[in-house]
């Protein structure tokens, strides 16, 4: 049993992370991470294939297209290593983020009817994008081998994980952001699909950030974090020094996106089950 | 004893958005900013208004009254799903609700893996599920399809699974509402039994149902709630008893649906007065019913006049139409739609009257909750122990002993 079992319901007033109530709530987190992950490949022939299969299939698309077809520079990499190492990440966010922005609206039924913390729900949707990643890996791994990409090693250990780090940052504040306004105003069904969609083109998946050659373009890519995060996992490849200045300006980027989503899902989380 | 829910002038305010959707579309939002907001003057409804009680450690408390008397919205407001308006309540323990048991379902998942999700929803840890998942399984009655995706099970064997897993939760203080407003009378004996055991164990229940028996053997205490506000609290007997009392305007002869909410209504041909034949009714007697109609002037045909009397559960028990008998109707004013039940053979208890009107497809008219049809304590038999007559219907029959 836990000590202090007194607590006091009122209207919401003051803003609160209430990171120890998420605490005790770990393992329903867990919970609904495993089911999501479970339902997810049920009654597909495929089953988990399908995390390898999609991004397997854009970079064959893609470098038939891009790195043959139109030769896109690569930085010197094999296109195909390349255009994957961006995919790798580029599926977590573009995944993450529809499955936060709609998680809230799919599970209103629950919200509805019993308590919890609300974070845990965009929180699980983007951990089931990032259990995808983990799986696409191993063919990351198997297309170093097959292309003989020369790897800094201390690099990429330091480096894969730290851009799936701000990956994750990045697509949890703008997912909870759109799931709390996706519960309000469901315009953002709409919003959301065309938004990734947008969005890819934005980001360096395809494309490196090289081609812009002036500072200030290189300081304003930094500004999208996800830009930030495509090109640090491509810094194990690319023997250039590595421009912490950017990485700075990306990070603070992924965090006050992280700060507003988180704030205005708590504001909002109060009346999901009145409006949902 | 100790009080473990203190309830402090609790009250809940919703908005009412008139001639708009469910929901919420970014352009209402954007064109509200723009109107003056004097001129959209949004409706204000009080769900529950100034509610105070407290509820001692170990009690079963009994909440009763109308549909919409604000019973639900108390129950959110103490499994914190949606907050209070205004006041505060102090809870000295860890509430679970039942609020509908089998919330988090998945229909794809199996029965086993539903068990550990939903039991972690409620709040069991992991270790509390394997710990009581046998006993779960036993309760339920479902092993044989522990491994068969939950949308292959029939409906009353999901619902048993579902107070399986709620059955066992421990909390200090346990919220239901209508658990037993579904499945088999076995069943609902065994929900009974199990919620006496919970209590009897020293834990607090708050009951909210229109089952009066139910509440009767559970509860000591009972609140009854009208219009958002506590009206009474006290003996579970007095409560019940003078809730019944209030109820009974309902028994008139004359109903005036004038007024009555509509669950749907496109206004032009609308139900306007019934009448009963009588106030009360006992086993085997005539039921009759007239309802008189009012109209825009329009020419209403291919009428179908639906009539459904469902008992305390909700479950459906007469649903007459004047389709069943293939008859086709025409509107003609001043002339009035009369069903009658030359014999009607139900168990004693209390049946609701719900109405539907569709011209051309049209739904014209649709309400819920009309009025309530008395049956009382009776047989058509003229057997003496009434109360051990158990079915829903009353048929005449025939018994002989064979030479």
């Amino acid at each position: 049993m836990e000590q202090t079992n007194e607590y006091i319901i009122r209207p919401p007033s003051k803003f609160s992370l209430n990171l120890r109530e998420l605490w005790t709530y770990r393992e329903l987190f867990y919970f609904f991470t495993w089911r999501d992950i479970k339902v997810k490949y049920k009654q597909t022939v495929l089953g988990i294939l399908w995390a390898i299969l999609q991004p397997v299939m854009m970079m064959v698309v893609l470098t038939l297209v891009f790195g043959q077809a139109l030769g896109v520079s690569s930085d010197g990499m094999p296109y195909p290593v390349f255009v994957y190492s961006g995919l790798l990440l580029w599926n977590v966010f573009s995944s993450g983020l529809s499955g936060a922005a709609n998680s809230m609206v799919d599970n209103a039924e629950m919200i509805k009817k019993i308590y919890f913390p609300r974070l845990i729900i965009p929180m699980s949707a983007i951990l089931v994008a990032a259990f995808d990643f983990l799986i696409a890996l191993v063919v990351y791994i198997g297309l170093l081998i097959y292309f003989q990409q020369s790897v800094h090693i201390g690099k990429i250990l330091i480096f894969l994980p730290l851009s799936l780090l701000l990956t994750i940052i990045t697509t949890f504040g703008l997912g909870c952001l759109l799931a709390a306004f996706n519960v309000k105003y469901r315009d953002f069904r709409y919003i959301v699909p065309f938004l990734i969609q947008f969005l890819l083109f934005v980001n360096p998946v395809m494309y490196s950030t090289s081609i812009f050659k002036s500072d200030l373009a290189q300081y304003l890519i930094a500004l999208n974090p996800m830009a930030g995060a495509i090109n640090m996992s491509r810094f194990a490849f690319i023997d250039t020094p590595i421009q912490w200045d950017l990485i700075a300006i990306s990070t603070s980027s992924a965090l006050f996106l992280l700060v507003i989503g988180i704030y205005t899902f708590r504001k909002m989380e109060a009346y999901f089950a009145d409006i949902a | 004893m100790s009080t473990i829910l203190e309830i402090h002038e609790i009250s809940k305010q919703y908005q009412l958005r008139h001639d708009r959707s469910g929901y919420l579309s970014l352009r209402d939002t954007i064109v509200d900013v723009f109107k003056n907001k004097s001129q959209d003057k949004k409706g204000e409804f009080w769900a529950l208004k100034d509610v105070n009680f407290e509820v001692e450690q170990g009690e079963s408390l009994g909440i009763i009254g109308r549909n919409g008397a604000g019973k639900s919205t108390l129950l959110k407001i103490l499994s914190r799903i949606t907050p209070p308006t205004k006041g505060y309540v102090r809870a000295r323990g860890r509430v679970a609700s039942l609020l509908e048991v089998g919330t988090g379902f998945h229909p794809e998942l199996s029965g086993r893996e539903n068990i550990f999700f939903n039991g972690s929803v409620l709040g069991l840890s992991k270790k509390e599920i394997t710990h009581k998942f046998d006993e779960i399984v036993d309760f339920a009655g479902t092993e044989t399809f522990l491994d068969t995706p939950l949308k292959h099970y029939s409906s009353g064997m999901k619902l048993r699974l579902a107070f399986a897993v709620a059955a066992h939760l421990e909390p200090e203080i346990l919220v239901i509402d209508e658990v037993l407003a579904v499945g088999d009378a076995e069943f609902q004996k065994k929900c009974l039994g199990k919620m006496d055991e919970v209590s009897k164990s020293g834990r607090t229940i708050l009951f909210v149902s229109h089952n009066m028996a139910a509440v009767r053997t559970l509860c000591t205490r009972a609140a009854l709630l009208d219009e958002g506000r506590l009206t009474m609290l006290g003996e579970t007997e007095k409560v019940i008893s003078h809730y019944l009392e209030s109820q009974e305007d309902q028994l008139a002869l004359v109903h005036d649906l004038k007024d009555l909410p509509r669950k749907q209504s496109a206004g032009g041909l609308r139900f306007k007065t019934l009448t009963f034949n009588q106030t009360e009714y006992l086993p085997g007697d005539t039921l009759s019913i007239r309802l008189d109609c009012s109209d825009d002037g329009q020419r209403y045909k291919n009428l179908s006049v639906e009539l459904l009397l469902s008992d305390d559960y909700g479950y459906p028990i007469i649903h007459l139409s004047n389709d069943f008998l293939n008859q086709q109707v025409h509107y003609k004013p001043e002339a009035a739609f009369v069903f009658t039940v030359p014999s009607l053979n139900v168990r004693p208890g209390r049946y609701h009257l719900r109405l539907f009107l569709r011209a051309n497809g049209q739904i014209e008219d649709w309400i819920h909750n009309v009025a309530t049809v008395q049956v009382n304590s009776g047989n058509i038999y003229n057997f003496t122990n009434s109360n051990r007559i158990r079915g829903l219907v009353q048929p005449e029959f025939e018994f002989v002993q064979t030479d």
